[in-house]
C-alpha cells in the first residue's frame, strides 16, 4: 500500500507545528523522517493516523484521496501507529491491550480472549517478537511493551506501521533485535515510516530520509551516500561541530572540596560511600558510571537536597556540608538537575516564572513581597533569546516547550548569573544534536570563565567529550580515575571500571 | 550483576512491610482478645439466638449460647490466632486471621448483649439486606461512574432526587410509574453531570456538590411548601415483599434473600449484570480502557466522550433506582433529606470495594450488618450508649474493610478530564 501527504499544514493555535508538508512512503520499504525535538514529527504523524485533523492538505491511499475523522477510520484504511509515549493500560493483560477496539466476541457479547490470546500467539510466531499473551503490561519491560504495541498494530491488519522514536526507551542490545524486526516486517512488505533524531540509526535502517525542521520538509537524502554530518546540518540548519573543543586548559585553585563524604539513601542504604573529589576552577570533572551506582546522590548532596551522613564538602573555602539550598545558590553554585521534568521546572508555569525560580526575590524582580512582573518578563525574554530557548513567548507553558528547549530553560536560568560552579546531571539526555551542542558549547564557556564544572552521565561519549579528568562510580565509591589531558583513557578501560572491574 | 542488585531493593522493602503488618495484625488480635475477655467477660446466663420463626415451613431449634463459657472460647481463640502472627504468619493468613479474629469478636459480642435474652437472627440479617440495599446501589452507581474516570460525588443528591422523585409521581401515577420517574431522574441528573464533566471540563467535585446543593434545596422547599399542605402527593404505595416460591423456604437464607421487595432483587440483579458487563464484555473491556488510559483508547478509535457520557448516565439511573428505595420501598412518603449520607457512603463502600460491583456490595453488607445489628441492642438496652451505637455502622465499615481489603488502586485517568489536541 502506498501512502502520500499532499501540503499538510497544522496549527495548534499560534503555534504552526507543520506547514507545507508533502511524504510519501511505499510498501516495502523504511521511510526514515528526520528531525529535532519540536521540529513536527509527532504532530504530522498523529495526522496521518487519525488523532488530529489537518487544517490544510490531504492524505492519498493508492491514489484516492481520504479523510480521517478518527483514528478508528485510520485503523480501518490500514494505518497503525507506534506512539512516543505507549498506548497500552498497564492494569490490562497483553491480550487485552492488543484487541481493545476490535474484540472477538461470542454470545451475549461475552469477550473472547481465548481466540484474542491465540491471535497474539500466532503474530508473535510469524513476526519473531516473542511475548506472553497473559502477562500484564504493567509487569513487562519497555523492550517487550514495545512488541505488544507493534503485534497491536499487526493484529489490526495495518500495511503502513509509524514507529514514533521507538529507539529513545531502549537498550543499545534492544535496539539491535528492533531492527531485527522492523527488517522482517519491511520484507514482509509492510510500509514503514521510523521516526528519529538520532543519525546513526536512521542511517542503518532507512531505505530513504525525510528531514523535517520546524515544521517543514527541508530535505530529502540517500542512506547509502549521505554522512552524519550532511544529515546533521540538514537537521539543525548549520553545520554542526560533534567535537568539542577542549584547548586551553587551565586548571586553578580548588573551588569544590569533597571529603569522606557518606550519603544514606531513605531506607538508610548506603548511596555515596566514603567519596573524595576536588574539583578546580577551570576543569570538568566527569563522573562515569551506570545509572544506580551513587552519582545522583552525590549530586544531591554536593547541591543541598540531600543530607551528608558524613564528611565535609567545602566550596570557595567555605563549608557547605550542612548549608542550606539558596545559601549554596548565592554562593556562585549552579545546577543542571537530573530530571528537568520533575526537578529542573515547573511544567505548569510559565516561561518567565521558570526563569526566576530561584531569583524571584532578588531586589531586580521584587519589591519588598511584591514580584516586578514586568521585569521578570523583560528579563526572561533577554535570557530565552541569548540562550537560544525556542518559545513563542515567555508567556507560555514551560511543559509545553521540547526538550531541548526546556533544557535550555534551565541552563539559562542557572548560568546567566554569576556561577562559581555549575553542576550538571545529564544535561543532555534525551536531546537532539542541535540542543546538545549547543548545551555543550555553554558548558565549556562555563569552563573557559574559570567555573569548577562537574558533569554526571551516563553517556560514556559525553563524559569522554567534554572531561578534563574523568572518575568512575561503583556501588557508592569511586573504582578508577582517568587524567584525559594526559592521556585520553581508551572506552574500553572506563567500561570495565563501571561494570566494577579492578583496573 | 548490577541490575540485580537494584531489582532486589524494592523487593527487600516490601518484604520488611510485609513482615510489620503481619506483627501489627498479630498485635492487634491479641489485643481484641484481651478486649473480650475483660470487658464482655461478665455476661451470666444463655444467649438464646431464634432462627426461625413461628410460621416457617421448616422451623430450626433455636440457637442456645452459654455466654459465658462462648465468650472465653472466643477470646482464646483470637489469642490463638494473634500469637500465630508473630510465630509463623503472613502471606494469605494475615487476612485470614484478622477478618476470623474479627468475626470471633463480633460473635463474642452479640452472644454478650443478649446474654439472658433471646434475639431474631433471621430477623437482623433480612435487615441486613434491607439495609444494605441503598448503599450498594449508590456504590454500584459510583463504580460504573469511576470505571470510565468520572468522580460521582453526585451519588447522595442522585439517591435524593430518585427518593423524592418516586414519592411524588408514586402518588400520582403509582408505584411502577413512581418508580420509572425516579430511574428518568437520576439518569437525567447523571447526563447533566457527564455535560458538565465532560463536555465542559468542569471541576468534577465541585460539579457534583453543585449538584448535590441544588437537589437538596429544591427537595426540601417543595417538600416542606408544598407536600406540608398537599398530603395527598407524599403518600405513595410501597412495594411489598416477594416471596420466591421454594428458595424463600430455605432456613436463615430464605428469608434474607429471597423474601424481600423488588428493590433487594433490583440491586443484586444489577451488581451481577454489572459486574459481567465490566469485566467479561467487549463494552465493558472498552469502558475501563477509557478510565485507565483515554488517550489509549481514543487511539483505538473508542469514543472517549460518548462512553463517559453513557457510562456516567447509567450510573445516574442506578442512583435514581437506588434513590426511590427509601420512599416506594419503605415508607412511601419523603422526608426533607432522607438519604441522610447514604450516597456518600455507597462512594465509601465503592472504594473499600476496590471499584468492584461486588466489593461494593460486600462494604454496604457490612454497614447494613452493623446498622441493624446496632438497632437490635438499642431493643436489647445493653449499657452502651445509643450514641456510640448509631456510630458503630460507620466505624466498623471503615475498620472492617479497610483493614481486611488494604490499599486499593483506582482506575489511573480518575477524576481527570480528556482533552483531545
Ligand atoms: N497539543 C499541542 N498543543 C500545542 N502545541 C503543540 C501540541 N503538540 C505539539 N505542539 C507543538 O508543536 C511543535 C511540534 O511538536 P511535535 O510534533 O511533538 O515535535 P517532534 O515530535 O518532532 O518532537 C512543538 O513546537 C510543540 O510544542
Ligand atoms: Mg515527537
Amino acid at each position: 500500500m502506498d501512502v502520500e501527504l499532499k501540503a499538510i499544514t497544522k496549527r495548534f493555535g499560534a503555534v504552526v507545528a507543520n506547514k507545507d508538508v508533502t511524504l510519501q512512503v511505499r510498501a516495502g520499504e523504511v521511510l526514515g523522517l528526520l528531525g529535532e525535538n519540536g521540529a513536527g514529527k509527532s504532530t504530522l504523524m498523529n495526522v496521518l493516523c487519525g488523532l488530529y485533523r489537518p487544517d490544510e492538505g490531504q492524505i492519498v491511499i493508492n491514489g484516492t484521496p481520504v479523510q480521517f475523522t478518527n483514528p478508528g477510520d485510520a485503523i480501518a484504511a490500514g494505518i497503525g501507529m507506534v506512539h512516543q509515549h505507549f498506548m497500552l493500560v498497564p492494569v490490562f493483560t497483553v491480550a487485552e491491550n492488543v484487541v481493545l477496539g476490535v474484540e472477538p466476541v461470542g454470545r451475549l457479547n461475552h469477550l473472547d480472549l481465548k481466540t484474542a490470546s491465540a491471535k497474539v500467539r500466532e503474530i508473535s510466531a510469524r513476526y519473531g517478537l516473542t511475548v506472553d499473551p497473559d502477562a500484564l503490561i504493567e509487569t513487562l519491560p519497555v523492550g517487550v511493551q514495545q512488541r505488544v504495541e507493534i503485534i497491536k498494530v499487526l493484529f489490526r491488519s495495518a500495511d503502513v506501521l509509524i514507529l514514533d522514536e521507538p529507539t529513545a526507551v531502549l537498550t543499545p542490545q534492544e535496539v539491535e533485535d528492533f531492527f531485527g524486526i522492523v527488517r522482517s516486517l519491511r520484507d514482509a512488505g509492510k510500509a514503514i515510516i521510523f521516526i528519529t533524531h538520532k543519525l546513526n540509526e536512521i542511517l542503518e535502517i532507512a531505505d530513504r530520509i525525510s528531514v523535517l525542521r520546524a515544521g517543514r520538509i527541508v530535505g530529502e537524502s540517500d542512506p547509502a551516500t549521505a554522512t552524519k554530518a550532511d544529515l546533521a546540518e540538514v537537521m539543525v540548519g548549520r553545520p554542526v561541530h560533534f567535537e568539542v573543543d577542549r584547548s586551553g586548559a587551565a586548571p586553578g585553585d580548588a573551588m569544590l572540596v569533597i571529603k569522606d563524604l557518606t550519603v544514606l539513601r531513605d531506607d538508610n542504604t548506603i548511596a555515596v560511600d566514603n567519596v573524595s573529589l576536588t574539583v578546580r576552577g577551570g576543569e570538568v570533572l566527569g563522573i562515569a558510571g551506570v545509572q544506580g551506582n551513587g552519582q545522583s546522590a552525590l549530586i544531591q548532596a554536593i547541591t543541598g537536597l540531600m543530607p551528608a551522613a558524613r564528611g565535609t564538602i567545602r566550596f570557595l573555602g567555605q563549608d557547605i556540608t550542612h548549608a542550606s539550598v539558596r545559601a549554596r545558590h548565592k554562593l556562585g553554585l549552579a545546577h543542571i538537575p537530573e530530571d528537568r521534568q520533575r526537578m529542573g521546572l515547573i511544567p505548569d508555569f510559565t516561561v518567565a516564572e521558570n526563569m526566576v525560580l530561584d531569583s524571584y526575590y532578588d531586589p531586580r524582580y521584587a519589591r519588598g513581597p511584591q514580584v516586578q512582573w514586568d521585569a521578570v518578563n523583560q528579563w526572561a525574554a533577554t535570557a530565552a533569546a541569548a540562550f537560544d530557548v525556542r518559545t513563542t513567548s515567555v508567556f507560555a507553558k514551560a511543559g509545553h516547550l521540547s526538550g531541548g528547549n526546556q533544557q535550555k530553560l534551565i541552563v539559562a536560568r542557572e548560568l546567566s548569573r554569576d556561577t562559581k560552579a555549575v553542576i550538571a546531571a545529564q544535561p543532555t539526555r534525551g536531546l537532539d544534536v542541535g540542543s546538545i551542542e549547543y548545551i555543550h558549547s555553554r558548558l565549556m564557556a562555563a569552563r573557559a570563565e574559570g567555573d569548577a564544572v562537574l558533569i554526571m552521565s551516563s553517556e560514556l561519549d559525553e563524559i569522554l567529550a567534554l572531561s578534563d579528568r574523568i572518575v568512575v562510580m561503583f556501588k557508592g565509591r569511586i573504582v578508577a580515575e582517568f587524567d584525559a589531558n594526559v592521556e585520553k583513557p581508551e572506552k574500553s578501560q572506563i567500561g570495565l571500571a563501571m561494570a566494577g572491574v579492578a583496573a | 550483576m548490577n541490575g540485580a542488585e537494584t531489582l532486589q531493593r524494592p523487593n527487600a522493602a516490601i518484604d520488611l512491610g510485609a513482615r510489620r503488618r503481619t506483627r501489627i495484625v498479630g498485635a492487634i488480635l491479641i489485643l481484641l482478645a484481651a478486649f473480650v475477655v475483660v470487658v464482655l467477660g461478665d455476661a451470666p446466663g444463655d444467649a438464646t439466638f431464634r432462627l426461625s420463626r413461628p410460621r416457617d415451613v421448616w422451623v430450626l431449634p433455636d440457637l442456645i449460647v452459654p455466654a459465658q463459657p462462648f465468650i472465653y472460647i472466643a477470646a482464646a481463640l483470637t489469642a490463638f490466632l494473634g500469637a500465630r502472627q508473630f510465630l509463623r504468619g503472613g502471606g494469605r493468613w494475615t487476612t485470614l486471621s484478622l477478618g476470623l479474629g474479627l468475626g470471633l469478636g463480633v460473635l463474642a459480642f452479640l452472644v454478650w448483649a443478649t446474654a439472658g435474652n433471646a434475639f431474631s437472627l433471621t430477623g437482623m440479617l433480612q435487615a441486613t439486606m434491607v439495609r444494605a440495599v441503598p448503599i450498594a446501589l449508590g456504590g454500584l452507581a459510583a463504580v460504573m461512574c469511576e470505571r470510565v474516570a468520572v468522580v460521582n460525588i453526585a451519588v447522595e443528591g442522585m439517591l435524593l432526587a430518585g427518593a423524592f422523585t418516586g414519592a411524588l409521581m408514586g402518588s400520582v401515577v403509582g408505584g411502577w410509574g413512581g418508580l420509572l420517574s425516579a430511574v428518568v431522574i437520576g439518569g437525567l441528573f447523571g447526563f447533566i453531570l457527564a455535560a458538565l464533566v465532560v463536555t465542559y471540563r468542569m471541576d468534577q467535585i465541585i460539579a457534583g456538590v453543585v449538584i448535590n446543593l441544588f437537589v437538596l434545596g429544591l427537595t426540601s422547599y417543595v417538600s416542606s411548601q408544598v407536600f406540608a399542605e398537599m398530603r395527598h402527593l407524599n403518600n405513595a404505595p410501597v412495594f411489598r415483599a416477594i416471596d420466591i416460591p421454594l428458595l424463600s423456604d430455605i432456613p436463615v437464607i430464605g428469608p434474607m434473600l429471597f423474601q424481600q421487595n423488588i428493590f433487594v432483587y433490583g440491586a443484586l440483579i444489577m451488581v451481577a449484570v454489572s459486574t459481567y458487563y465490566l469485566f467479561h464484555t467487549r463494552n465493558g473491556l472498552r469502558a475501563r480502557a477509557v478510565g485507565e488510559h483515554p488517550r489509549a483508547a481514543d487511539t483505538l478509535g473508542i469514543d472517549v466522550y460518548r462512553t463517559r457520557y453513557l457510562h456516567v448516565t447509567i450510573g445516574g439511573m442506578i442512583a435514581g433506582f437506588g434513590g426511590a428505595w427509601f420512599t416506594l420501598g419503605s415508607v412511601g412518603r419523603f422526608d426533607e433529606n432522607m438519604t441522610g449520607g447514604r450516597g456518600f457512603i455507597g462512594l465509601a463502600a465503592m472504594v473499600f470495594g476496590r471499584w468492584h460491583p461486588v466489593g461494593a456490595l460486600m462494604a454496604a453488607l457490612v454497614f447494613g450488618f452493623t446498622d441493624s445489628l446496632q438497632q437490635k441492642l438499642a431493643l436489647l438496652q445493653t449499657p452502651i450508649p445509643s450514641e456510640f451505637l448509631a456510630m458503630a455502622p460507620y466505624v466498623a465499615t471503615i475498620v472492617v474493610v479497610a483493614g481486611l481489603i488494604g490499599r486499593a488502586r483506582p482506575p489511573a485517568a480518575d477524576g481527570k478530564p480528556y482533552v483531545k489536541e
